[in-house]
């Protein structure tokens, strides 16, 4: 590049200026009538200038452009290059940098889709969108600027965190942040509807697309990271109750509750401000969840940015936009018009039920994970909530949810008609009860939590299935199915996972084996084995089963070289729809190594589920295009037309 | 959630939902507060234990530096026995399992168990991710007994389920 002309990373940094800017044009064109037919054009330029910084980063990593300070910090050239550009986001600057650009995208989605509730209202959201990415973008651009420049340029990068040079970790950030962002579409469509006062099935109409990307993307985005963490730490668990992963299970439940009201409201125009309320909720979880995880404020592999001043400065602009959501709502709410009534047991009222339990389940885990927080700024004592406290108090409520879940789709809306539903539900019934008696006789189960487990998954897997296979299947019906089906899917996975599993801790040399849960394993050697950048020490364990072998399991204690680090890779194989997977310890000197070894039958109906539960948004999203589709046809489809071509006379 | 057939004047339905949704609320924190109460673990560095001992059998966690010197290895090679320092005081510590990766003498550990007459029994074991970090709980447990360290990320392991 000709010294003459600004580097790319320097046009970045403008971009990035510009597109602050123009958030800020979108921010006040709804102030004045005058100035509405600005928030289009306002909100599309920020969307591009937000690409182009994006890419401008982009470019500066594949390069290895180190003379920017974030390239020379987070990068190698010896990097793979999928790793490369995946480390875009794998730091504290470049994912708030994702995040931004995945709002001015959103924003590009607003701006250019189809907007039958008019202009004024989608200024009006879209200023919504300006304001949040106005808070964002002055967090980047003073606080975490992901331009700064380094002069002189270092010769080398320093690397990126081998945890998190990994397919699965690559990709969970952008998943999470699309559903994080999902959400702010949503609340700023709810803040429009509060300002006009026109709360119905219309806004309904346009904004459940929203909700339903945003749900299926953090479904996602969190089994990435679930399985992320299951593959990759070694720890032989999914799912840990630790304050990141809450943070993206709040708003996941908000928007789970949320995807059912606004079904209300779209079909019976009930439920209005209830989900206003979940909107405004959804958003500000997602903000609570970007700020526990960006603020470093918690001890976890995703706490990169342990500067206070970040943190305060994250602080003061999550309290802010969600002060500024609840002060909306709190002044506009009331003049909202109540919606249609229901009976308590039409399927309105048991949506109303799966709201209440989504909101419990929601309190629940809010309250574990901030108050050590809280307890430790009132008076300094430090605990700890972990696993214990969340499955004592959660999995009786998610029982409750899966055996309503199983019920409330073959409800009739507005009134309750309960005539029909006792002989569908016969065969959800029996199937549940022989699930549990299964589990209790053949395979030994004794915990109740885990037969109940088995008992709502076989509930509600063969309701959804009956739903399905009804006649008269619509798009949002098959999705709605699909998705119920997945939870199923799920419960099996995690109930299967956790009460069947057997494990096995030895210390044996070279040459030995143990038995588990009638697996044979032997460790036939030990051996060093190394990597593009990276030295380990590999097990070979022979497993096998009735004499016949079945799998070679190759865990591995690593040593990476830049950055200096060494991690457990633990060896896993799957067997049926399960795992059998093994951790090795470091040598101890004794010429006998630790092997710890798990079988975890069904594990992998977890993530199944997840992306069953993903599909179903899908095939509902799918319906609704399919909709506006048909709807603008009919418009401009001559053939129906109100004023026919004037014929030649005959 | 019973409700006669008649459908109520739409306030009261407005009114009634309210009630739903606080009673939601409040029946979580009834179900949140004493499993809260009963599963929380509190954090001792070995001076705490000294100054203010947990109730007999009850879960902590305890946290401090693994001793120069004090790690041995029992002979069925799964058992370990060390001891946690915080500068001023010391407790001893076994666990039977895979350590973490970044379990060293001389580094950061924060050990959940119970404390029993031989000393601290460990579940799990959570140990210092990279070379410049130290659990935060670590540094201040230390920083109480007058000893400093640095905060940031975690590594754990646990022994056997059963």
């Amino acid at each position: 590049m000709s010294p003459l002309l600004p580097s790319l990373a320097e046009l970045g940094h403008l971009a990035l200026w510009m597109a602050a800017g123009a958030a800020l044009v979108m921010a006040a064109a709804p102030l004045r009538p005058a100035l509405v037919g600005l928030a289009r054009p306002a909100a599309i330029a920020h969307g591009l200038l937000l690409i182009a910084a994006f890419a401008a980063m982009s470019h500066a990593f594949l390069v290895s452009d180190f003379s920017v300070s974030l390239v020379a910090t987070n990068s190698h050239t010896a990097k793979p290059l999928l790793y490369k550009l995946t480390g875009v986001w794998a730091n504290h600057e470049g994912s708030m940098l994702l995040w931004v650009l995945i709002l001015g995208v959103a924003g590009l989605g607003v701006a250019l889709s189809r907007m039958p509730l008019g202009e004024t209202f989608r200024a009006r959201a879209l200023g919504s969108l300006g304001i949040v990415a106005l808070g964002f973008l002055a967090f980047l651009l003073f606080a975490s600027n992901p331009f700064e420049r380094l002069d002189p340029a270092p010769p080398e990068g320093l690397g990126l965190n081998p945890l998190l040079q990994d397919p699965g970790l690559a990709f969970h950030p952008p998943t999470l942040y699309v559903g994080y962002v999902g959400l702010v579409v949503a609340f700023a469509l709810a803040v429009a509807a509060l300002l006009d006062g026109k709360v119905g099935p219309a806004w309904a109409r346009a904004t459940r697309p929203w909700v339903t990307l945003a749900w299926a993307f953090l479904t996602m985005g969190i089994a990435l990271g679930s399985w992320w963490a299951y593959y990759e730490l070694g720890w032989g668990g999914w799912w840990f109750w630790d304050p990141v992963e809450n943070a993206a299970l709040m708003p996941w439940l908000a928007a789970t509750a949320l995807l059912h009201s606004i079904r209300v409201l779209e079909t019976r125009d009930a439920l209005r401000n209830w989900t206003l309320m979940l909107a405004i909720a959804g958003f500000t979880l997602s903000m609570l969840g970007t700020f526990i995880v960006r603020s470093g404020l918690l001890t976890s592999v995703h706490a990169f940015a342990v500067d206070p001043t970040r943190g305060l400065f994250l602080l003061l602009l999550l309290l802010g936009l969600t002060g500024w959501a609840l002060l909306v709502w709190a002044l506009r709410a009331p003049k909202v018009a109540e919606g249609a009534r229901f009976a308590m047991t039409s399927r309105e009222g048991f949506l109303v039920v799966n709201n209440l339990l989504m909101m419990a389940l929601l309190a629940i885990v809010f309250i574990g994970t901030l108050y050590p927080m809280a307890l430790e700024a009132w008076n300094g004592r430090q605990i700890s909530v972990g696993p214990p406290y969340f499955n004592a108090t959660t999995v009786p409520l998610i029982v409750l949810l899966a055996v309503l879940m199983g019920l409330a789709p073959f409800l009739a809306w507005k009134r309750g008609t309960t005539t029909g539903l006792s002989r569908r539900l016969l065969i959800p019934g029996i199937a549940a009860t022989a699930a549990a008696a299964a589990a209790l006789a053949l395979l030994g189960v004794s915990g109740l939590l885990a037969l109940l487990g088995f008992a709502a998954a076989a509930w509600l897997g063969i309701a959804s299935l009956q739903l399905l296979l009804r006649r008269g299947l619509t798009f949002v019906r098959a999705g709605t199915a699909l998705a119920h089906l997945g939870v199923a899917v799920t419960i099996l996975g995690a109930t299967a996972s956790g009460a069947l599993q057997r494990e096995a801790l030895v210390s044996l040399p070279v040459g030995d084996g143990f038995e588990v849960a009638g697996f044979t394993v032997t460790l036939e050697e030990v051996a060093p084995r190394a990597g593009p950048n990276w030295t380990a020490l590999e097990a070979t364990l022979a497993v096998g089963r009735n004499g016949a072998p079945v799998t070679t399991l190759r865990p591995q204690a690593r040593t990476y070289t830049s950055p200096p680090m060494e991690t457990t890779e633990a060896g896993i194989a799957m067997w049926r729809a399960g795992d059998l997977y093994a951790v090795l310890g470091k040598p101890d000197g004794s010429g006998r190594w630790q092997i710890h070894f798990w079988v975890k039958p069904l594990i992998h109906f977890i993530w199944w589920g997840a992306l069953l539960m993903a599909a179903g948004a899908a095939v509902a999203l799918g319906g609704t295009f399919r909709v506006t589709a048909l709807a603008r046809r009919r418009r401009t489809a001559p053939a129906p037309g109100p004023a026919p071509l004037p014929l030649p006379a005959e | 959630m019973a409700r006669a057939p008649a459908s109520p004047a739409p306030r009261r339905q407005r009114l009634v939902l309210a009630g739903l949704a606080l009673v939601a609320v409040i029946g979580a924190g009834l179900i949140a507060i004493p499993a809260l109460e009963k599963e929380a673990t509190f954090f001792y560095a070995p001076s705490d234990l000294a100054r203010n001992p947990p109730a007999p059998g009850a879960r902590i966690r305890l946290g401090g530096l693994v001793k120069e010197g004090s790690v041995t290895r029992e002979d069925d090679g799964l058992t370990l026995a060390f001891t946690v320092t915080d500068g001023a005081r010391e407790t001893p510590v076994r666990y039977t399992g895979i350590v973490p990766d970044l379990f060293r003498e001389g580094q950061g550990v924060v050990a959940t168990g119970r404390l029993g007459p031989g000393g601290f029994a460990a579940e799990q074991l959570l140990a210092k991710h990279d070379e410049n970090y130290m659990p935060p709980e670590v540094a201040k447990g230390l920083a109480r007994a007058g000893t400093t360290g640095a905060a940031g990320p975690l590594h754990e392991t646990r022994t056997l389920a059963e």
